[in-house]
């Protein structure tokens, strides 16, 4: 595998959803090319970082708008 | 992805039956996520705040039709991508410019990078808040094809099943574009993340 094929896999490799054989393929490149392996480790760690990123609580104005919008809504829908 | 009610089914059933403090308490579990959502697609608060609140609404108009195929979660997710991106097409045909160009599918655009190792736990460097307007800036600079796949599949964790069915894209699509966000968002957090800066 060369390391234009590695990038081109890479996102079905972090996600685990290559083919065993291609998986172990990409690996073994990975064990003998730095920058392929800094890129995947690098978009590794990008993907990481995204998905364990919590919301931060809705600002408080927006709430207050939303409640209101809300129960002006149900409110109707119930009267 | 927002923790799962367990009594969710039993939630949606009340709420179909015109209680509305369940509605309340089911879109209460999930609103900051979709505000995030809705934030991340346009970028642009005031949109987010709309789209937020007109996606509740309509879920409440609509709950009739949600039968419970998917999660309550991911068919909300669908109705606030579908506002959000309303609201994109609103601004961009506005300036004249397309969301749906034709992606780049030349190979020297995956391939032509700088290559800079990151230091280990690289987000620990920055406070919580400091890094999520990090995050935030680096989704805002994604080209808008590639942005939203990238915030459902990698930001609110949706299966690339459930992004390709909600964006009505192709699964391959999805891939394609998501590698592409994926090392865009890469190239744009390195100059934070990278060994010996911070």
């Amino acid at each position: 595998m060369v390391c234009k094929e590695v990038i081109r896999k890479l996102s079905e490799f972090l996600d685990h959803e290559l083919a065993p054989e291609l998986a172990e393929e990409l690996s073994r490149h990975l064990s003998r090319c730095d920058d392929c392996n800094i890129v995947v480790d690098t978009c590794r760690k990008t993907v990481e970082i995204y998905c364990n990123m919590e919301p931060l609580p809705l600002p408080e104005d927006v709430r207050a708008r939303l409640d209101h919008a809300l129960a002006e809504k149900l409110g109707k829908q119930r009267a | 992805m927002p923790t799962h009610l367990e009594n969710e089914a039993a939630l949606v059933a009340e709420a179909r039956a015109g209680k509305t403090e369940a509605f309340t308490t089911l879109v209460r579990q999930y609103d900051r996520y979709i505000y995030r959502l809705a934030l991340n697609i346009t970028g642009n608060p005031q949109d987010a705040e709309d789209v937020l609140q007109e996606s509740l609404l309509k879920a409440y108009t609509k709950l009739g039709q949600f039968h419970g195929e998917s999660r309550f979660y991911t068919w909300l997710v669908r109705i606030a991508v579908n506002e959000a991106l309303m609201k994109l097409r609103k601004r961009a045909s506005e300036k004249s410019v397309s969301l749906d160009d034709p992606i780049e599918s030349d190979d020297r655009s995956l391939m032509a990078r700088e290559i800079a190792d990151w230091a280990d736990n690289p987000e620990q460097r920055y406070a919580k808040v400091e890094l999520g307007q990090i995050l935030n800036e680096v989704v805002a600079k994604l080209e808008p094809q590639f942005r939203t796949v990238f915030v459902l599949r990698d930001v609110e964790n949706l299966s690339t099943e459930e992004t390709a069915e909600i964006m009505g894209l192709s699964v391959p699509a999805v891939k394609s574009r998501l590698l592409r966000a994926r090392l865009r968002a890469r190239d744009l957090l390195s100059p934070y993340f990278q060994k010996g800066k911070g």
